[in-house]
Formats: C-alpha cells, sequence, structure tokens
C-alpha cells in the first residue's frame, strides 16, 4: 500500500468520525434546544408500560374510528334464531380437506313436542310461578361449511360521515351469520356490538373531560387568582357539590332528559352530565397552583406592566402548569369511562337504539345470566383494558411531566 | 385555636342549608312525583283510579304545592321537631325505615373500612420497602386491575365464582331463615352478627366493596413510603446504624400515613357512594339501595333524608380532617384556609 492510499483512508476514517462527532453534537444540542413538549415526549416514549398503552388506546381508538367498517353487522341487525348463541365455531377443514376458514349455520330451534308434551311442560311452568319458555336446542347444519369472506357488502353506513358505503371487512356467504362473541338475548352479533358501542364508550370521555377541562380550569383559575370571598365562594359549592353522591345525580339530571330525543342529543347530554359531576377536582388543582403561582416574581412584574388580568392568567400562568393539568385529565379519563358504564348498566345512561359498553354489560346483571352465557362478560374486558391503559398512560405522563426524576 | 374550629363550625351550618335546598331541587327534578309513578303503576296493573281520590291524596301529601313550598315546610319539621317526613314507599315515618337498615349499613362499612386499612397499608409498606421485587409487581398488578374493574362488575365475578366452586349462588346478606327472623321481630340486629353464615356472606361484600378503596390506599401508601425512603433522614439513620426496622415503621410510616389519615373523610364517602350500586347487585339490605328505590319511586322524603345524612357525614367528616390538619400544620391555622 503506498502512503498516498493510507493517507486516503486515514482522511475517510477523519471525515467519519467527524460527521459523528457532528451528530453527536446535533444530537445534544437538540436535547438542550428541546422545548418543554418535547423533552416529556421523549421521556414518556422510555416508559415502557406508557409506551405499550399507547400502542393499545390508539388500535381501540382506530377500530372506533373505522368500527362501521370493521364491524360486520350493524346495531339494528337481529336474528330471531339465534338468540344466545355461543361464539361461533370457526373451522378451516371440511371433509379433511382444506377450504379456508368457514363456519357450520347454527341456530336455535325449538324442540319438537307433542301437544300433550307441550301443555304438560306449560302447566308445570305455571306451578313453579315462571314463565313458560319453549324449550330450544342449538343445531348445527354440518353438510355444508360457509365460507368467511373478506370485504362483503352488508348494511350500507357512512365512513366518517361523509362516504356512504356498505362494505364490511369480513362477513359470511350465504343468510348465515358468523358471531365471533357470540350473541345476546336478541340475537345480535356481540362482537359487531362492542366495536360500534366503543365509538360512544371512548368518546364520551373525551367530550365530557373536554367539558370539565374548561369548566375547571375556568373556574378554578378565578377561585386562586382572586381569593378573597370569590373564592370563599366557589370552594363552599364544591364542597357542596363534591358531598353529593353521584348516584342521584344520575338518577336525577338522567331522569329529567326527555324521552324519545334523538341519540346524539341524548350522547350529549349525558356528556355533559358526567363532566358537570366531575369538574369540581381540577378547579381544587388549579386554585392551588393558582395560589402558589401568583406570588412569583414574574406575575407581579406582568402586573406592574398593567396586563390585564385574563391576559396574565391565560398568557403567563396557565402555560406554567399546563403538562400538569393535561396529567390530570388523562388520569380523570377513566373515572369516566367507569362513570358512563355505571349509568348505562342502571339503564341511566344511552338508551337503545345507541349502545354502549355499560349498555352491553347489563346482559350480565347477574349469576344465573352469566352461568348461562358467560361470553356476555367479554366487554368488561374491554372496559377494564381501557381504564388500565389510561392509568397506566397517565402515570407515564406524570413521571414525564416531573423535571425532577 | 379556637377561633379556627368555630369559624369552621359556623360555614358548616351554610353548607348543610345550601346542600339540603340542592338536594331537594335535585330530587324533584324527574318529572312528575311519587303520586304519578304510583298510578302508572296501579294502571299497568289494569286497576282503576279515581281521579278525585288522587286529588285529594295529593293534598294530603302536600305534592300539589309548589317544591319550595314542601321544602321549608319540610326543612321547618326537621329543625323544631326532628321530624324527617313520611315515607309513602315504605309507608312508614322516614328515620324509622332508615334506622331498619342503618346498623348493619354501619356494621358493612366500619368492616370494610377495617379491611381497607388492613390490607393495603401492610401491602403498601412491603411494595415499597422491596420496590421492584417480584411481590411488588403482583400487588401493583393486582391494585390496578381492582381500581380498573367497575366494583358492581367485580361483585358479579366474584359471585359468579363462588357459584361455580360451591354450587350455591350468594345472595344478599342474610340467609332465608335470618331474614323471617328479622322481620318478625322475634330476632334483633345484633343477634345477627354473632351468626357463622352472616360472616360467610359478608366476605363477598367485604371484598368488593373493600377492593376499590383498598387499592387506593396501597397505591398512595406505596408512593408515599417511596417519597418517605429516599429521605436525607433515612440516610442519615443508615449512616448512624438504625435499624432498618426501626427506620421503616418509626420514622417512615408514621410521615407517609399523614395523607391516608387526612383522607379518611373521603373514604367515608367513598365507601356509601361506591357501594351503592353493587350492594343493588349483591342484593344487600343496606342505605344504598333503599336510597336508589326512594330515587326510582320519587320518594322525595325519604330520599332527601338519606341523601342530607350522607352529605352531613361528609361534611362533617372534611371538617374534622381539616380541624386535624390545622392542629398539625399552623400555617393553616394563621390563614384560615386549607393549603392544597
Amino acid at each position: 500500500m503506498s502512503e498516498h492510499e493510507n493517507q486516503a483512508v486515514l482522511d475517510k476514517k477523519a471525515l467519519r468520525a467527524q460527521k459523528k462527532a457532528e451528530k453527536a453534537r446535533k444530537k445534544e444540542e437538540k436535547y438542550y434546544l428541546a422545548s418543554q413538549w418535547q423533552l416529556m415526549a421523549r421521556k414518556l416514549g422510555r416508559h415502557k408500560l406508557a409506551r405499550i398503552s399507547l400502542v393499545i388506546l390508539g388500535f381501540l381508538y382506530f377500530v372506533a374510528l373505522f368500527g362501521d367498517f370493521l364491524a360486520p353487522y350493524s346495531l339494528t341487525d337481529y336474528d330471531a334464531n339465534s338468540k344466545d348463541l355461543p361464539p361461533s365455531a370457526i373451522h378451516f377443514s371440511h371433509d379433511g380437506k382444506y377450504v379456508g376458514p368457514f363456519i357450520y349455520r347454527t341456530e336455535k330451534q325449538t324442540v319438537k313436542m307433542s301437544v300433550a308434551e307441550k301443555s304438560a311442560a306449560q302447566r308445570a311452568a305455571k306451578e313453579r310461578g315462571e314463565q313458560y319458555v319453549p324449550p330450544t336446542n342449538i343445531v348445527t347444519d354440518e353438510t355444508t361449511p360457509l365460507r368467511i369472506r373478506w370485504f362483503v357488502h352488508g348494511a350500507s353506513y357512512k365512513i366518517l360521515g361523509i362516504f356512504e358505503s356498505d362494505l364490511h371487512l369480513f362477513g359470511v356467504e350465504g343468510s348465515a351469520k358468523v358471531f365471533l362473541f357470540g350473541a345476546d338475548s336478541m340475537g345480535r352479533d356481540l362482537f359487531s356490538r362492542i366495536i360500534l358501542g366503543s365509538q360512544v364508550s371512548l368518546t364520551i370521555p373525551f367530550a365530557g373531560t373536554m367539558i370539565s377541562f374548561v369548566l375547571g380550569l375556568l373556574i378554578g383559575s378565578v377561585s386562586g387568582y382572586f381569593g378573597g370571598w370569590i373564592d370563599n365562594v366557589i370552594q363552599r359549592i364544591i364542597e357542596v357539590l363534591n358531598s353529593l353522591p353521584s348516584l342521584p345525580l344520575w338518577m336525577a339530571l338522567s331522569a329529567a332528559i326527555p324521552a324519545g330525543i334523538p341519540p346524539v342529543q341524548m350522547y350529549l347530554l349525558i356528556t355533559v352530565i358526567l363532566s358537570l359531576i366531575s369538574w369540581t377536582g381540577l378547579a381544587r388543582v388549579v386554585r392551588g397552583k393558582f395560589m402558589s403561582l401568583k406570588n412569583e416574581d414574574y406575575v407581579m412584574a406582568a402586573k406592574l406592566a398593567g396586563v390585564s388580568d385574563m391576559k396574565i392568567i391565560l398568557k403567563h400562568m396557565v402555560p406554567g402548569f399546563m403538562s400538569y393539568l393535561i396529567v390530570n385529565l388523562t388520569l380523570g379519563i377513566p373515572s369516566m369511562i367507569i362513570g358512563e358504564t355505571s349509568m348505562s348498566f342502571l339503564g341511566l345512561g344511552i338508551q337503545a337504539p345507541a349502545t354502549s359498553w355499560g349498555v352491553l354489560l347489563k346482559e350480565a346483571q347477574d349469576v344465573s345470566s352469566i352461568a348461562m352465557h358467560p361470553w356476555c362478560l367479554i366487554p368488561l374486558f374491554f372496559v377494564v383494558l381501557t381504564v388500565l391503559a389510561f392509568n397506566f398512560l397517565g402515570d407515564g405522563m406524570r413521571d414525564a411531566a416531573d423535571p425532577y426524576k | 385555636m379556637g377561633q379556627y374550629i368555630l369559624k369552621r363550625v359556623l360555614t358548616f351550618i351554610p353548607i348543610l342549608l345550601i346542600m339540603s335546598l340542592v338536594i331537594f331541587f335535585i330530587i324533584q327534578l324527574p318529572p312528575g312525583d311519587y303520586l304519578t309513578s304510583y298510578v302508572a303503576g296501579l294502571k299497568a296493573e289494569g286497576q282503576i283510579v279515581d281521579e278525585s281520590e288522587l286529588d285529594s291524596l295529593k293534598e294530603r301529601y302536600g305534592l300539589d304545592q309548589p317544591w319550595f313550598t314542601q321544602y321549608f315546610k319540610w326543612m321547618w319539621n326537621i329543625i323544631t321537631r326532628f321530624d324527617f317526613g313520611y315515607s309513602f314507599k315504605f309507608e312508614a315515618p322516614v328515620w324509622s325505615t332508615i334506622a331498619s337498615v342503618l346498623p348493619m349499613t354501619i356494621v358493612v362499612s366500619l368492616v370494610t373500612m377495617l379491611f381497607n386499612y388492613l390490607v393495603g397499608i401492610p401491602i403498601g409498606i412491603y411494595s415499597a420497602v422491596h420496590q421492584y421485587s417480584i411481590g411488588d409487581y403482583c400487588f401493583t398488578f393486582i391494585g390496578f386491575i381492582g381500581m380498573a374493574i367497575p366494583n358492581f362488575l367485580f361483585a358479579i365475578l366474584l359471585m359468579y365464582g363462588t357459584y361455580i366452586w360451591t354450587g350455591t349462588a350468594f345472595i344478599g346478606l342474610y340467609t332465608s331463615e335470618v331474614l323471617v327472623g328479622l322481620q318478625q321481630g322475634t330476632m334483633q340486629w345484633w343477634e345477627v352478627l354473632g351468626r357463622g353464615d352472616f360472616w360467610g356472606r359478608m366476605a363477598i361484600p367485604i371484598i368488593v366493596i373493600g377492593t376499590s378503596g383498598t387499592c387506593g390506599t396501597l397505591r398512595s401508601m406505596r408512593a408515599q413510603m417511596l417519597d418517605e425512603l429516599g429521605r436525607n433522614y433515612v440516610l442519615c439513620a443508615r449512616a448512624k446504624g438504625v435499624s432498618e426496622r426501626r427506620i421503616v415503621y418509626k420514622y417512615c410510616l408514621r410521615a407517609a400515613l399523614n395523607p391516608t389519615v387526612s383522607g379518611l373523610s373521603g373514604v367515608l364517602s367513598h365507601i356509601f357512594n361506591g357501594s351503592t350500586i353493587s350492594a343493588i347487585v349483591m342484593n344487600l339490605q343496606l342505605v344504598g339501595p333503599m336510597l336508589y328505590e326512594a330515587l326510582k319511586a320519587q320518594d322525595m322524603y325519604l330520599a332527601g333524608t338519606i341523601l342530607l345524612v350522607m352529605g352531613f357525614l361528609i361534611v362533617l367528616g372534611t371538617l374534622l380532617s381539616d380541624i386535624l390538619l390545622a392542629c398539625l400544620d399552623p400555617r393553616i391555622r394563621f390563614s384560615g384556609r386549607r393549603a392544597e
């Protein structure tokens, strides 16, 4: 190797090292120049549980967004012959031959009885003081496999409320139906209903949080900034609201919702009810922060410079604890989800034809119905998953927002 | 100090008055009253209702007057004669109706509170002292799950579980024998406490109602303990050779318990509040389900009184915890305001 070539290799190496150093420097510079939000995002990304939660929540919201497409059936689809059917078994081979995913037609059929038998059964039910229910068996027709097809045409809907379509991700050929999670007591597909219910269950807490965010921020900041008698009155109001148990508030407010109003309005009203109860916690947090911030020098400086009160609150003080507020909001979402679930479970919340996870869980109201059809507990899994994910995300955000950690 | 307490007690009275007004307003908010829902029930059964009789009933109960008149009458009777009105649904004076379920409610609440602290605090300490151990991960996970499952569904799950394991469904607090005894008055509530089968049936409600509180206690206890364990005084104590046991239980625990104790009023309200739906699901004869029934039937005096008593207890709890805090922290005492 000549000296000349050697020199070239060395040059290249030096250049590479220089580039590397440059990159590292830039990275460091980026770190120092990063805004508070970028730093928070970076810390959040390192929190393992929060990252997983974020992925799960992203997936759930994605499913809710395209729910009409992903759910094989619409909210109003029902089938009288498939009441309380267990989840459909999905097979792959028929008569020893591979056909791809398919199901067999499964139906509930009334047991054939002679007239004498039937009247005897009716009499027996009457003696027990029960209503006579004709006995049924589940009949599976194993002669013809019904293929599960991708992108089938079904009930029409509007994607994102704009484009009309009747395409569904999957469905079964013929008139049979596939019940991935079983069917409810009216013969409706639980899988579709969970997806469509998530559109309500996942957005109510968001909308509600927004309302209570505005209320809590406004009232809390006024209370903390001005102090004195305004503060006293607001604090007493919060105390009164906090000391009222939420159940009677729900009952009274939801009873005041007129019957038969369109689902969208009902949805909004229930959101308002939930957020009217939950703003007090945030208002207290905001007030506490204001009390500690208002004696800071920069607030005094702004006051002396003649900045208006509203501008001091919104431009100077709120950004100082915004991250803290957002963490608080995230941690407040789970309780709102549980609130909506409880309301709907008691029949005070969302009403048919709209549905939510709480409404679906109404089927799991007593031990005997769970023993008969355990699949009615599947919505519970999604409630728990969502609540857990929001809790972990909130925890991660709290750690990320804490500059001393 | 005396002045501070006096000031707080004085604000206590207007709060209660405002609260009673709000409660009464909320209760009468749904359209109709007890009679309309009662008549609707009669009509559904196919009975004919005489309109003139209805009017006389309305007049007798004072339901034909505007709600604030009803409110003032109700309040006046409470203040002057300690008379909380008449329950339409249970056809008895409100106070004796509530008194029939109150002892058991207090027993259940106290036992669940005991469960909450006896389970939550030791586990919280263990989790903090053995941070990131397998035990810590298990308990933290259970704590999170316990907070994520709505209580009433947890009740159903547990009932389903016991049904599968034992073959019998435990519904309600009492066996049928005890129930008959209680109704006929041959048995008193304290006699029930001595029975083994009662405590067997208490297990699920205690676990269900206790869990959400327990999980909260566990988490806050763990966080507080971790905070304290990282303090400099702990380092100093360790350097001086103080035993680990003494550090944890003598110093850290005392400091870490503070927020848990001051949160006592919140726990009280939570047990009343959070257990209502669970108690309905589990068919427990407690104050919570009675309130639900009363609200459903628009039995306003009964519902109003229960809410008033609950509110009273909660405001009282807040007051007590505020006074406790003031005793601990002189800054609060002097400004007369609770520092957040």
